[in-house]
């Protein structure tokens, strides 16, 4: 299990770099990073990560697929984003078919 | 220079702190995510005050959470807040950033200072400078305060099971995703991640599935036919 200590540091690296990365871009030359091929990777790569992430968070427990509460909550997720509804809208509706089907 | 006229600058105004505040709400749902991944009220309220790049922060407790390394929390953190870059790229020319307001400034440019400051183009680089700072400190003023109803909120809850607090995690990022799937290269993308994804957590430990993800984008990318 990963530590309050490791987690303290971990939160550091990343702050910095974020930051680091968003002064980089406030600092390059324009030539940089406005090549098409770039523009469309870096487009892309939220994407494949934010995929990614809901796969592993709904669907999986350790090294295993599992259906549980939360996959139900994504169902949900899904149909209240095709009806349109707003961030905090599908956030609660996810978590509160989640909660019941727990309860069940 | 051109002066913005009162009333745009007003609009102006008006538009970012809407934003802000909306967006900033969302802070309740990071909070209580992180919370419900393990982390403590103080490291929450860090990583907003700090890393302050929506999806990276939901990224970074989402795989301590679900197990991940620190290293594969900080690696999906950094990928996800890479477009920062080029978002800043965008907007140097217009803001003129020196000194302190660069330093300070650099810490606000995310998808939200970035869209409004780009939408006041016409009205010139004074209305992008405005749009800019007006949604930056907004959004980073509600985002925190936010966060932190978020955090004590879950806190007083406990389990996080109970209240499903385990699915808003997930739900939070489909949502960040919902509005990026807008062309055939993004379906192709996230499609062939489900399936890289699937194929890939039986056997790979923790956290790595996900940062393999982001090769997918680089092939796609790289071989995408123009439009």
């Amino acid at each position: 299990m990963i530590t309050s200590t490791q987690i303290w540091i971990a939160i550091i690296v990343s702050s910095a770099g974020a930051y680091a990365i968003k002064l980089a871009g406030m600092s390059m030359p324009q030539s940089w990073l406005s090549a098409p091929r770039v523009q469309r990777i870096a487009g892309l790569i939220p994407v494949a990560l934010l995929t990614a992430l809901v796969v592993v968070q709904s669907v999986t427990t350790h090294h295993s697929l599992t259906l549980d509460g939360r996959a139900a909550g994504l169902v949900v997720a899904i149909a209240l984003l095709m009806m349109r509804a707003s961030f905090p809208v599908v956030v609660l509706g996810a978590a509160l078919v989640s909660a019941l089907i727990h309860r069940l | 220079m051109t002066r913005l006229p009162h009333h745009e600058r007003k609009r102006i105004r008006r538009d970012g702190l809407s934003l802000a505040i909306t967006v900033g709400s969302y802070g309740t749902a990071f909070g209580a995510a992180s919370i419900a991944s393990g982390l403590n009220v103080w490291q929450t309220s860090a990583l907003s005050l700090l890393t302050f790049t929506g999806a990276s922060q939901f990224a970074f407790v989402g795989v301590l959470g679900s197990g991940g390394t620190a290293i594969s929390a900080i690696t999906t953190s950094l990928l996800l807040g890479s477009r920062n870059a080029l978002y800043g790229l965008r907007l140097a020319p217009a803001l003129q950033l020196k000194g302190k307001r660069k330093f300070f400034g650099s810490h606000l440019v995310i998808d939200e200072s970035t869209a409004v400051s780009i939408a006041q183009e016409a009205h010139g680089e004074e209305g992008m400078r405005h749009g800019f700072w007006v949604t930056g400190l907004g959004v980073y003023l509600f985002w925190n305060l936010f966060t932190l109803v978020g955090a004590l909120g879950a806190r007083a809850i406990g389990d996080p099971a109970t209240l499903g607090l385990d699915a808003a995690v997930p739900a939070a990022f489909i949502a960040l995703l919902w509005p990026r799937l807008t062309n055939r290269a993004s379906w192709s993308v996230a499609i062939a991640t489900v399936a890289l994804v699937l194929a890939l957590v039986p056997i790979a430990p923790p956290g790595v599935p996900v940062i393999a993800s982001s090769l997918i984008a680089l092939i796609f990318g790289w071989k995408a036919r123009r439009q």
